[in-house]
């Protein structure tokens, strides 16, 4: 009506639009029963080959696990868990009956075996080859089972799982292939919005919600004001942004917890940043517990380490003073020769404790992490020179300059810490630029990855945290909590803890579980 | 910033290309009106064509003796602006191609999006590898002219979609906001125009001349956002952006009309000052002549005079004067999809660019090259065949 209206307003002066368009007057387009999620940034692709949500909550396509809200895996295309060989390089699975794709077509082994081996062609351009590279070949000996053949023991391939499958054959661009999972592709438009409707043959049940609008705006404020003005059915803010809706009848902010850190990567061959009593001294220094309340309005928790406590593999051990100790950090210093110069800053053999710290220049958060290390840095006698720059011109200099780095997977510890920590990536990209090595972390984190046994696992990977944070290879300084906004209080929202990447995955994994509040 | 240098790169080009003929000097603009005049009454006196435009078809077909030499004259004008496109086209798709490679992005990095950081860097380079990026930018360059042969435009490496398709995706909208404000920006210009030159020296008259300069001034994308300011944020009239409401599912004819009235407006009138100011003098010149004062004397009724007689007289070299206003059509385009975030062509080019998505930009900017060149062509031809004298000006 109100858009008739408005039409009707101005039909005078724009007459001959009004005619060119038939019947202007039909009325809004009921958004009716359409939930609409505002999300932050477009999708790449849709298509899971081309690496669209690997780590589940894609929403359109089914992998052969899920993940559950407190990160158990559990069986989606697979009937059951799957069985891995004793030397670990063979792991079958075998699929669950009379699953279809939304095409109609049932999900058959050549199916999974298409999805893994177009990922796996090089010719294909797969930006998330890189993390399937443990697989050697995967067959499909009948049409109910899958068999994966891996070049050494790779214990997360189990998590590796949750990728979408697509059907066999399908193109690797253009629109989305049909997938098996709860909602089905409906429409995209390009720079603006992608319409999903509930699957009702969805093998877990029907969604409750059968009409889903995921709409793009990437400013932060556009997001807030659009969930103010009702356009918008969930959304996710900065914390900042989203204050002015708490408290606020019918709407709920969750605050779900994440491995998603920030902290600062070093480059470990240059003199004042190779120094570890410089680095131990910094993360003495910096008070974190003031970060967390100041820049993250709350919505986080000081990091000492890679793994996030709100995990199963966090090792207690691995902790400091949120505050920090600055008299610790002067002390420290000081013994170890670093004295105060005249104008405050420390100096040993004639060389200034000072280097300098880079961030993206786009990301506020990070420069506001930045400035506040400076600030804490100053205060025990270290000069750190901020520099913003954009990561075409970070990433030559991050042999020689430290970075605010952001990582973190509550998946597997082996998840991006293999990458970071091993001394084959030394100066490999963004993985380990500052060139960390050390045979011990390189042995466990190999032990890490190929053994089947949970229990030493978990061992590994407490040892590994030990090591990598009194070698202060990092200076961690906060876990970001991700803040959701979701307009009444719909029942079956279950946060978990979320990874670095959230898109639709996130709270909104499961949003075919949601019951709408009415 | 990109876009901007791109499209600067082939527009003023293409406004060159246009100049030999186009009557973009204002002499040409005179002499051109005033002889057709003797032509002209010729055709209302003989009161048989109602409307103003078949004018130029009649008097063609007036010209009937010399119909065969003026298909050669057309075809002659063809091969000649073809014979130049080529040169054209390869020029500034190899200057795009230089100028990519000179950029300080690296494509792989915008292709890779939030994973790049994340992307084990043998992928990195096996992807760079597969893109041929590490070969020379003459072969490079070859490679893709010689897939655009055989019809094969790639895939846009920032839309993850073969080019085809999001060109495909996307020309529609392009097309029905341009050719909307194309037809909005003529009947607007032709009316206010023809308004201020009826009354000449009056208060309208001051506001329109003055308001055309003053539009003439503002840059489009300023005009966008103050529109957006006007009728969405302080009326609330109408929707800020977007093709559709954010609710809606389907595309609709009359919310999508809803969408269409801030850019296509704000595009037409962005570009409508000179088409005013030439119909004004155009029409001001045509009062002044005999033929209409004699009309005036015979008691015909001042509406007829104006439109029949004075207006119509000035239409002929209009219709050039619009084919030159193409290359600004195109940069409007790109702005006004931008600032309305309207899912066209143009506002591709721009994330193209932004992304150092060759594939997607070398063909966004051949098309854009070839919209420039086809419009100054259709206006040149049409201008020949409405009338014959003009051939010498068109075909040195």
């Amino acid at each position: 009506m109100r858009l008739a209206r408005r039409l009707a307003t101005l039909s005078a002066v724009f007459g001959l639009l009004t005619a060119a368009c038939s019947a202007p007057t039909t009325g809004t387009p009921a958004p009716g029963d359409a939930f609409v999620i505002g999300l932050s940034s477009e999708f790449d692709t849709l298509n899971p080959v081309m690496g669209y949500s690997p780590d589940g909550g894609s929403l359109i396509y089914e992998g052969l696990m899920s993940r559950e809200p407190d990160l158990s895996m559990k069986p989606a295309l697979a009937a059951t868990a799957p069985v891995t060989s004793a030397d670990g390089k063979t792991v079958t699975f075998t699929l669950r009956e009379g699953v279809k794709f939304h095409d109609g077509r049932p999900v058959t082994a050549a199916d999974v075996e298409y999805t893994y081996e177009a990922l796996l062609e090089e010719a294909n351009n797969s930006p998330i080859r890189g993390d399937y590279t443990a697989i050697e070949e995967v067959a499909a000996p009948d049409a109910k089972t899958v068999v994966f053949t891996l070049k050494h023991p790779y214990a997360p391939l189990v998590q590796r799982t949750t990728l979408g499958v697509v059907p066999k054959g399908s193109p690797l661009t253009g629109d989305p292939p049909p997938g098996a999972g709860p909602y089905r592709f409906v429409s995209r438009t390009p720079g603006d919005k992608i319409v999903l409707e509930g699957n009702r043959g969805y093998w877990a049940g029907a969604p409750a919600i059968t009409r889903l609008v995921l709409a793009f705006a990437e400013d932060d404020n556009v997001r807030a004001a659009r969930m103010s003005a009702g356009e918008f059915d969930a959304t996710i803010l900065p914390p900042k942004a989203a204050a002015r809706f708490d408290g606020q009848p019918d709407i709920t902010v969750h605050r779900v917890p994440s491995a998603d850190y920030r902290g600062i990567m070093f480059p470990l061959k240059q003199p004042v940043t190779g120094d570890r009593t410089i680095r131990r001294a910094l993360s003495l220094a910096i008070d974190r517990g003031a970060m967390v309340d100041t820049i993250l309005a709350g919505a986080g928790r000081p990091a000492f380490g890679p793994v996030s406590p709100d995990t199963a593999w966090h090792n207690p051990e691995v902790t400091g003073p949120a505050a920090g100790d600055p008299e610790a950090a002067r002390k420290l210093l000081q013994d170890a020769g670093w004295k105060a110069g005249d104008d405050g800053i420390r100096v040993k053999d004639g060389r200034r404790a000072e280097f300098s710290l880079m961030y993206p220049a786009g990301d506020t958060l990070r420069k506001e992490l930045a400035l506040a290390v400076a600030s804490d840095a100053r205060k025990v006698g270290v000069d750190v020179r901020l520099a913003g720059l954009d990561w075409d011109a970070i990433e030559p200099r991050m042999s020689e300059d430290a970075l605010i780095m952001g990582w973190g997977s509550p998946y597997d510890p082996d998840y991006v810490n293999y990458e970071l920590f091993h001394s084959a990536y030394a100066g490999k990209g963004f993985f380990n630029p500052g060139g960390y090595a050390n045979p011990k972390v390189d042995e466990l984190l190999e032990t890490g990855r190929a053994s089947g046994d949970e229990a030493v696992r978990r061992q590994v990977y407490r040892d590994f945290q030990k090591i990598v944070h009194d070698d202060e290879v990092w200076t961690y300084l906060v876990f970001l909590k991700h803040v959701y906004v979701i307009r009444g209080n719909p029942a079956g929202v279950r946060p978990g803890v979320d990874a670095h990447e959230h898109a639709t995955g996130g709270l909104f994994r499961d949003i075919h579980t949601w019951r709408p509040a009415s | 910033m990109k876009p901007a240098t791109s499209s600067g790169e082939h527009v003023p080009g293409g406004t060159e290309s246009g100049l030999p003929s186009a009557p973009g000097a204002p002499g040409l603009l005179r002499t051109v009106p005033a002889e057709p005049l003797g032509a002209v009454p010729a055709g209302p006196g003989v009161p048989g064509a109602p409307e103003p435009l078949p004018s130029p078809g009649g008097a063609g077909g007036g010209g009937r003796p010399s119909s065969g030499g003026l298909g050669a004259v057309v075809l002659r004008l063809v091969a000649w602006r073809l014979a130049f496109a080529v040169p054209l086209l390869i020029a500034v798709t190899a200057g795009m191609f230089a100028l990519a490679k000179a950029s300080p992005f690296d494509p792989v990095r915008q292709y890779l999006g939030d994973r790049a950081t994340v992307t084990d860097p043998e992928v990195v380079e096996r992807i760079r590898a597969n893109w041929g990026l590490d070969r020379p930018v003459l072969e490079q360059y070859a490679t893709w002219v010689g897939n655009l042969f055989r019809g094969d435009l790639g895939d846009s490496r920032s839309l993850h979609l073969p080019v085809t398709q999001v060109i495909a995706e996307r020309l529609p909208w392009t097309l029905l906001a341009t050719s909307a404000a194309i037809v909005l920006m003529l009947a607007g210009s032709l009316l206010v125009g023809t308004l201020a030159a009826w009354r000449e020296g009056s208060w309208a008259d001051r506001l329109i001349t003055g308001g055309a300069f003053a539009n003439e001034a503002a840059p489009v994308f300023w005009l966008g956002l103050l529109a957006v300011w006007v009728f969405s944020v302080q009326f609330g009239w109408l929707p800020a952006g977007g093709l559709t409401s954010a609710g809606s599912s389907t595309v609709e004819a009359g919310d999508v009309a809803a969408h269409m009235i801030l850019p296509v407006t704000v595009l037409a009138v962005s570009q409508s000052s000179w088409l005013v100011l030439y119909v004004r003098e155009s029409v001001i010149g045509t009062l002044r002549e005999d033929f209409v004062v004699g009309a005036r004397a015979r008691g015909l009724r001042e509406r007829t005079v104006v439109v029949r007689h004075a207006l119509r007289s000035a239409l002929l070299p209009f219709l050039t004067l619009l084919g030159a206003r193409v290359p600004e059509l195109v940069t409007g385009a790109i702005l006004v999809e931008t600032v309305f975030s309207w899912p066209g062509v143009a506002s591709a080019s721009v994330q193209a660019a932004l992304a150092v998505d060759f594939p997607l930009l070398a063909a966004l900017t051949l098309l854009g090259t070839l919209a420039v060149v086809c419009g100054n062509l259709l206006a040149d031809v049409a201008y020949t065949v409405a009338d014959p004298r003009v051939r010498t000006l068109g075909v040195g």
